[in-house]
């Protein structure tokens, strides 16, 4: 793979990524009037996924650059699923939970 | 002292002599221009890879709370101002097509352009910042700033002139519901409130960083020097203020979307 940086992005394609990510800011604002039950967080984050998505393919030109880039946002996801699955998974196991300590000060406070 | 005077006056001569540390915007490290770009461009990704671990443990933070105090957090993201939120995120948006769009005219050599583009993002940075405070103030004057006088029912107990009847008999309601399934409702209110302003804060402090870089950009542009050769700071402070505009695009939703459906 030719390592060249200089891809120039053409105005239409930032124009239409831009069109693309007022679309999503009116659509996760729709959808959070309704109620969607446990979905309403998933479809939150799906659509703040997709926009972040977009911004860092064509602003960002990760679409266009080198495959060293991409390796690092890979790495930087990595590390960012690491850091958010194990604390959560400890948070979810670990007794006693946080809200049975806070209740018994309620019980104090009573 | 001396030697750093002597150092100095050698710096600047090579520099304008363009001889040995520089050759004209390729420094002396470098073999290629090509070469110097790749190295900034993945200098900032690096730097970006730790700006998503900081930013990651307040998203962990906000997420291990909002879990254990769902019904508070609710409460305190329904009195945000969806409006302003919503306003503030296209503003955000429009920022960074902006700023794409100074780094196109930077690379096509459109040397007018630089400098318009760079100050419309200059500006647009400006009036989020500006809502922001604008929704600081609001926050401020309903009690809702984390201490001693916080209190999650001063805004439907104590109703403003121009406030909407039924908008407060909505939010008192909410509040009443609140404290009868969490009685320590208002202490789990706060830590939603230091949460967003901590992660609003930081992302502003962000935002007013990357407006003291586009200042830095603006004046350089303006003596023209970037060239479809040299566009390595554009690009660069651009993958900045795209970076902060994603952290945007996820404490949106987070923060003022999350219970609206009522």
């Amino acid at each position: 793979m030719p390592e060249h940086s200089e891809h120039v992005v053409s105005p239409k394609i930032y124009l239409s990524i831009f069109l693309a990510l007022i679309l999503g800011t009116g659509l996760t604002t729709w959808a959070a009037f309704r109620n969607f039950g446990p979905f309403n967080i998933v479809i939150a984050l799906a659509i703040a996924t997709a926009k972040a998505t977009l911004v860092v393919l064509f602003f960002m030109h990760a679409r266009y650059g080198e495959r060293r880039t991409r390796l690092v946002i890979v790495c930087a996801l990595f590390w960012l699923a690491i850091m958010l699955a194990l604390t959560l998974s400890d948070y979810q196991t670990r007794q006693p939970r946080m809200s049975r300590l806070l209740s018994r000060a309620a019980h104090y406070a009573a | 002292m001396r030697r750093g005077v002597l150092f100095n006056a050698t710096f600047s001569e090579a520099k304008q002599e363009q001889g040995v540390h520089r050759t004209g915007e390729l420094y002396g490290q470098f073999q290629t221009l090509d070469q110097q770009k790749e190295s900034a461009t993945f200098g900032m990704w690096i730097f970006l890879v730790t700006e998503v671990l900081f930013f990651g443990g307040m998203f962990l933070t906000y997420t291990i709370n909002r879990h254990e105090y769902f019904t508070a957090f609710g409460i305190g993201s329904n009195t945000l101002d969806i409006t302003l939120g919503t306003v503030n995120t296209i503003v955000l948006i429009m920022s960074s097509f902006t700023m794409a769009m100074a780094v196109w005219s930077a690379e096509t050599g459109k040397k007018k352009l630089v400098p318009l583009f760079l100050i419309l993002t200059l500006g647009l940075g400006c009036v989020f910042l500006g809502i922001k405070f604008v929704e600081y103030k609001q926050k401020f004057e309903h009690h809702l700033i984390p201490g001693r006088n916080f209190a999650i029912t001063y805004r439907s107990s104590h109703p403003a002139p121009g406030d909407d009847p039924k908008e407060i008999a909505l939010e008192k309601e909410e509040v009443e519901k609140a404290f009868a399934s969490d009685p320590d409702a208002n202490s789990h209110a706060q830590l939603y409130f230091s949460l967003y302003f901590a992660m609003t804060g930081l992302h502003a402090l962000h935002m007013i960083v990357g407006a003291g870089l586009i200042v830095w950009l603006i004046k350089a542009s303006l003596r023209g020097r970037f060239t479809p050769q040299y566009n390595t700071p554009v690009e660069i402070v651009g993958l900045y203020w795209h970076f902060v505009d994603i952290v945007w695009i996820y404490l949106f939703p987070l923060l003022y979307l999350i219970d609206r459906h009522r």
